[in-house]
């Protein structure tokens, strides 16, 4: 029994309809954690792609080797790094929000590539337009480049969306109880892992299909309504 | 106890971790493009297959693949030792990606070159393996390269099936000594330097085969 849900392992159909509503609980905290860490990679992946561009030398050499760093090292051992290691420093952190902080800073450095492609796809001209204009170059970023970049760069965001959200399993090992974590955890108490790991794994399924189709629609989409995809 | 004591057993798992990298690597890149020619050249049915293989192992979370197999596969008999699963999985989620790599590779060679090689009188074969993929595999090169990267940093995943690979030896010195600063930033460090490799790695085989080293001529150049 979990969350008030009794199982039933006579045959695979109870045993799933039995467990369908623990897993779906599980499938709010993945989609949670991933919406989380999501909004984090949103915002510092903005901030690693502007530092980026710094033209002080120091701080956009030391934002591409963090990024970098980032990109190249498994989110695994990324999270266990903060979840062991800040409460060293007296930052003691919920299990949920050092799994999002994890996924946020690994995505960071993606999306902070996709930020950078997007603002470099920016006509130069629009540059030149804003020193004729007077603007400080924070204006220039604030109300020209910035505005126009973000839209083109939706679909690119979509698909790490989709990505993160298949590696939102990973937090189950820092005590996160999402999909997966409850799935394994049936299977230890009833010996069946089959079931509840193939109901995720459908579960998963389902999830990207839809978002891939989701944002195929909007691939079409975008381009009608005036904006340009590169 | 200073961290160059745990050196010797991190560099255990270090290996093990290569070793698994590289496996996975070599086996999915030949799953990827079994796969990847098979969507392009296979047919109403064998693209469905191959459609269905990709869509489950990039659809569904590397994790959750790697936990049934673990389970599932000795239900039906196969029981094999965990690194060989793990190697499995892996290489069939690198699979599953490449796949579309190559298919999107091969479906970007121009028309003319197809036209061109039927006005030659080339059979399918031919098409594929002296007129494609030659010219496809220069595409693929940094794509394949990413995910080499990717299948490097997914194979912490496996030390969950009870590995011994580069993270779970960082897990289980920690569990001993609790001096888990040093203990993580060394495996980071040490992940970031397999990585670097990699890439140089990568780097060298590019120039290969865009010099036309490994692959006979393609008939434009």
């Amino acid at each position: 029994m979990m969350y008030g849900y009794e199982w039933d392992t006579t045959t695979w159909i109870t045993y799933t309809t039995s467990i369908l509503p623990i897993i779906l609980i599980g499938l709010t905290v993945t989609l949670k954690a991933a919406a989380a860490g999501f909004s984090i990679a949103l915002v510092l992946g903005l901030v690693f792609a502007l530092l980026r561009r710094s033209r002080v030398k120091a701080i956009s050499w030391t934002t591409a080797f963090i990024v970098e760093f980032l990109r190249d090292t498994p989110l695994l051992v990324q999270l266990f790094f903060l979840y062991y290691v800040l409460p060293d420093f007296g930052v003691v952190l919920p299990a949920f929000l050092t799994g999002a902080l994890a996924l946020g800073l690994q995505y960071a450095a993606y999306t902070s590539e996709v930020y950078r492609g997007g603002i470099e796809a920016i006509h130069y001209g629009q540059w030149e337009a804003s020193t004729a204009l007077n603007l400080t170059r924070a204006q220039t970023y604030r109300d020209i480049i910035i505005p126009q970049a973000i839209p083109r760069i939706v679909p690119a965001m979509g698909n790490y969306l989709v990505a993160m959200i298949k590696e939102t399993p990973v937090l189950s090992v820092v005590t996160v109880l999402e999909m997966m974590g409850l799935a394994n955890m049936i299977g230890e108490r009833t010996f069946e892992y089959l079931v509840p790991l193939t109901l995720v794994g459908l579960i998963f399924l389902l999830l990207t299909l839809i978002c891939s189709a989701g944002l195929h629609r909007l691939q079409q989409v975008l381009p009608k309504a005036g904006i340009p995809l590169r | 106890m200073d961290w160059t004591a745990y050196l010797p057993m991190l560099w255990q798992g270090a290996t093990v971790t290569m070793t698994i990298t590289l496996a996975a690597i070599v086996v999915g890149t030949v799953l990827a493009f079994f796969f990847g020619i098979l969507r392009v050249e296979g047919g109403p049915i064998l693209s469905a297959i191959a459609l269905c293989y990709t869509e489950v192992f990039r659809g569904t979370s590397l994790l959750v693949q790697l936990f049934w197999f673990y389970y599932a596969l000795p239900l039906v008999g196969l029981s094999f030792d965990p690194i060989t699963t793990g190697i499995l999985v892996l290489a069939a989620h690198a699979g599953g990606y490449g796949a579309e790599i190559v298919r999107g590779a091969l479906s970007s060679v121009s028309v003319q070159q197809l036209e061109a090689a039927r006005a030659l009188n080339f059979n399918r074969f031919q098409t594929l393996f002296r007129i494609s993929l030659p010219q496809a595999v220069v595409e693929m090169m940094p794509a394949f390269g990413n995910l080499a990267i990717e299948t490097l940093k997914l194979s912490s995943l496996v030390s969950l099936i009870s590995i011994a690979d580069l993270t779970f030896s960082a897990q289980s010195i920690r569990n001993i000594t609790l001096d888990s600063t040093s203990i993580y930033s060394i495996t980071l460090v040490c992940y970031f330097a397999m990585s670097l490799v990699l890439m140089v790695a990568i780097r060298v085989i590019e120039h290969f085969v865009r010099r036309g080293n490994v692959f006979p001529r393609s008939a434009h150049s």
